[in-house]
C-alpha cells in the first residue's frame, strides 16, 4: 500500500460490510501517483476495482493514473431533485393518474427508447455540450444549468474519443431512465434538520419533491466496457502491476490516459443531458395535472466520476484527479464550484435511498473538504444480492405493500421490483448518519417516496 | 450447441454461494452467484465452446427466462483476445452489445473456440416487454470473479460477474 486506506462509517455498518470492500481499498491504495489516502463511504460495498462508494485521488506529476474501474460502467450516474411548489394535499387527489402519466411519459425499463434519436453530428454536439446542449434543445430551461455540477457541461468532452459503437448504443436511448436502481420518484419532505440552513435551500417538511436517478445510459456503458479493456491490455506497457483487473488504469498523462478523459467527460455530458431531457418530460407530465406548476432545479450531482480538482494537501494547493465511485462530490460552503446563492449553505448532496423508505438531502461541509477531498456518501447501498430479494419477495406483493403504505409503484417488470425491494438495501439512514457523524455532510431533509417509477 | 435448460430450484453450495441452478443436467448447465449489488453468471461444460454457451445462457437468465425466447433472428460474433479470460468478458460484452443496440434477447447459442479466437452464432428475437418481463438491462460484463478454468471430472467453467 502507497497510503493508508480510510473508512468512514458506524460500528454497525462496518461489521455488515463485505470482507471485499476492505480488500478493494487497500488494492487502489497500492495504485501509482494516489494521495493521501484510499477512502471508502458509509455506504461502501463490493464493487469493481474500487468498492462502490470508494474515494481516491492521483496526482500526475507523481504518475498518478486514471482507471476506468474507479469510474465504472455507468459513467456520471447520478440524482437530481426538483422543487415543485406542491404540498401534500396537492397530490393526493391526483395521485394514481399523476403516476400513470409519469409513467406513460418517462421512458423506462428495459427496451425501452427515447422520443429524440440524434443524427451523428447531433450525437456529437450532445457530447460536447451536455445539459447545455439540452436546453439549447428545448429540454429544461437555462434556469436549470445553475444548479448543475459544471454549469451542466463537463469541460474537455472528446467526441471523437468515442467509439462509434458507444455513439451507436446510445441513439434511441436519450431521455429513457434504464432499469436496476434507476428511478424516477414524487417524494414528500417529512423532516428537516438544521432548520435555517434547510429554509434557506427553500425546503420544509411537507413540501413535495421531484427525484431523477439516473445515467449515462449504453453509452456511458459501452464506454467502460472498451477503456476497462483497453487499459487492462495496455497496463504492462506502462508498468503498472494491477492487484485486480478491474482496477485498471493508464497515467493520467498517456495518450491513453487522455483518450479516456475525453470519453468520460463526453459520457458524463450525455449523463447531464440525459437527466434534463427527462426533467422537461416530467414538467410536461405535471403542467397536464398542475398547469401553474414551476419545478425549478434544486440540483443535480453525479456520483460516478473523475474530476480534476483542486485540494489543499499538507498546505499545499495540488491539482488532482479525483475519482469518486459511488461517492457524491459534497464541497463545503464557499467553494467556487458551487452556485452564489448556495454558497453559504454549500453543496447540495442528494442520497437516494429505495422505494420504501427514504431519500435524503444534504449539504458538503467545510471539514468535508478535508476528510475525502469533500466527498460524502451516495445511496444506501445493497445489503442482500439481486437473487436472494428475488427469493424473499415477490414484485407483486412488494408493490401491494408498498401501496398499503401509500407508496405508488409504476414498473414494466415485476422481478425488477422484487429485486429492488426496500428490504434488499442497507438502512439509508445509517448511512447518512453516519456520514453526518463523521463530518464528511450535514442533513438537511428527509424525504418519503409518494409515486417511484422504476425502469 | 445448446438449447436453453429448464430453470428451477435452488442450490445452497455455502454460505455465499448461493446459486440458482437449471437441473438436472451432468454435462452443461449454467448458474448464478450472488454479488452484493449485481449478478454472477457462470456457465458450465465439458468443452470450453459449451462453458461459453452455458455462460451465455446464464446472461440471459439475468434478463428473462432463455425458455421464453423464441428463435427468430440469427446473429453471428466474432471475438478475439489474449486470453480465456479476456475472451469471455469480450463473448459476453458482443452480446451485451448486441441485444442492447438490437432490443434483442437471445436463447440459443453455438460456439466455436479455437485457441483465443471465438465464433458463435446466436438466435433470438426483440425483446416483448409482455412475453419476456425482462427484470434488468445488463451494462456490461466484468473482470469480476472472472474465471475460465478446467477442472478435474468437472469440466470447462466460465464464469463473470455483469454489472446491471
Amino acid at each position: 500500500m502507497r497510503v493508508p486506506g480510510i473508512i468512514y462509517a458506524d460500528k454497525s455498518l462496518i461489521r455488515d460490510m463485505d470482507l471485499k470492500v476492505y480488500e478493494q481499498v487497500v488494492n487502489v491504495a497500492t495504485l501509482p501517483g494516489i494521495v493521501q489516502a484510499s477512502f471508502a463511504m458509509p455506504d461502501a460495498h463490493w464493487g469493481y476495482g474500487f468498492p462502490i462508494g470508494g474515494v481516491a485521488a492521483f496526482d500526475p506529476k507523481q504518475g498518478g493514473v486514471v482507471s476506468a474501474g474507479g469510474v465504472g460502467f455507468d459513467i456520471s450516474c447520478g440524482v437530481r431533485a426538483l422543487y415543485t411548489g406542491l404540498r401534500p394535499d396537492d397530490i393526493a387527489p391526483v395521485k394514481e393518474k399523476l403516476a400513470d402519466i409519469l409513467f406513460s411519459r418517462v421512458p423506462a425499463g428495459v427496451g425501452s427508447t427515447g422520443r429524440l434519436h440524434l443524427n451523428p453530428q447531433e450525437m456529437d454536439d450532445m457530447l460536447a455540450g451536455g445539459a447545455q446542449w439540452a436546453v439549447q434543445r428545448g429540454y429544461g430551461t437555462a434556469k436549470d444549468l445553475s444548479r448543475i455540477e459544471e454549469h451542466g457541461c463537463m469541460a474537455g468532452a472528446i467526441p471523437a474519443c468515442v467509439s462509434d459503437h458507444a455513439k451507436k448504443r446510445q441513439k434511441d436511448e436519450m431521455g429513457t431512465l434504464g432499469s436496476g436502481n434507476h428511478y424516477l420518484e414524487i417524494q414528500e419532505v417529512v423532516e428537516t434538520y438544521h432548520d435555517p440552513l434547510a429554509e434557506q435551500l427553500g425546503i420544509q417538511a411537507g413540501d413535495i419533491l421531484v427525484s431523477i436517478h439516473c445515467g449515462s445510459r449504453g453509452l456511458g456503458h459501452q464506454i467502460g466496457t472498451e477503456y476497462l479493456k483497453k487499459m487492462v491490455v495496455a497496463a504492462s506497457q506502462y508498468g503498472i502491476t494491477l492487484p485486480d483487473r478491474e482496477l485498471a488504469c493508464a497515467p493520467i498523462d498517456s495518450h491513453l490516459g487522455q483518450e479516456y478523459l475525453g470519453a468520460m467527460r463526453a459520457a458524463m455530458n450525455c449523463a447531464l443531458a440525459n437527466r434534463e431531457i427527462i426533467t422537461h418530460l416530467v414538467r410536461q407530465a405535471f403542467s397536464e395535472i398542475f398547469p401553474q406548476a414551476d419545478l425549478p432545479l434544486l440540483y443535480d450531482v453525479s456520483h460516478n466520476t473523475c474530476k480534476v480538482e483542486e485540494h489543499r494537501i499538507g498546505g499545499q494547493s495540488r491539482r488532482l484527479f479525483v475519482h469518486r465511485k459511488g461517492a457524491t462530490r459534497a464541497f463545503g460552503p464557499g467553494h467556487s464550484a458551487i452556485p452564489p446563492d448556495l454558497q453559504p449553505l454549500g453543496q447540495p448532496v442528494l442520497i437516494g435511498g429505495t422505494m420504501g423508505t427514504a431519500s435524503y438531502l444534504l449539504v458538503g461541509t467545510k471539514e468535508g473538504m478535508g476528510l475525502a477531498y469533500g466527498s460524502a456518501c451516495h445511496g444506501a447501498g445493497r445489503s442482500m444480492s439481486r437473487h436472494q430479494a428475488t427469493r424473499q419477495w415477490k414484485g407483486h406483493r412488494v408493490i401491494q405493500e408498498l401501496a398499503a403504505q401509500g407508496i405508488l409503484i409504476r414498473s414494466p417488470s415485476v422481478r425488477g421490483v422484487a429485486e429492488e425491494a426496500p428490504g434488499a438495501y442497507k438502512d439509508v439512514t445509517a448511512v447518512v448518519d453516519a456520514a453526518e457523524h463523521a463530518h464528511l455532510a450535514r442533513k438537511m431533509a428527509k424525504m418519503r417516496p409518494l409515486i417511484c417509477i422504476k425502469g | 450447441m445448446v438449447q436453453n435448460m429448464t430453470t428451477s430450484g435452488f442450490t445452497t453450495t455455502g454460505q455465499h454461494m448461493m446459486t440458482i441452478v437449471n437441473e438436472p443436467e451432468p454435462s452443461a448447465w449454467w448458474e448464478h452467484f450472488p454479488h452484493e449489488a449485481d449478478m454472477g453468471i457462470r456457465g458450465i461444460g465439458i468443452t470450453k465452446s459449451q462453458a461459453f454457451e452455458q455462460a451465455a445462457l446464464a446472461l440471459t437468465a439475468v434478463i428473462t427466462d432463455p425458455e421464453e425466447v423464441a428463435s427468430q433472428v440469427e446473429s453471428h460474433f466474432s471475438c478475439e483476445a489474449p486470453d480465456d479470460e479476456l475472451l469471455l468478458v469480450d463473448w459476453l460484452n458482443a452480446l451485451i452489445y448486441e441485444m442492447a443496440c438490437g432490443h434483442m434477447v437471445f436463447g440459443w447459442f453455438d460456439v466455436k473456440i479455437n485457441d483465443h479466437h471465438l465464433e458463435a452464432v446466436a438466435r433470438g428475437e426483440p425483446v416483448d416487454r409482455k412475453k419476456h418481463e425482462p427484470a434488468v438491462e445488463i451494462k456490461g460484463a466484468t473482470y469480476t470473479e472472472l474465471s475460465v478454468r478446467h477442472m478435474e471430472g468437472r469440466g470447462w467453467v466460465a464464469q463473470c460477474v455483469v454489472d446491471v
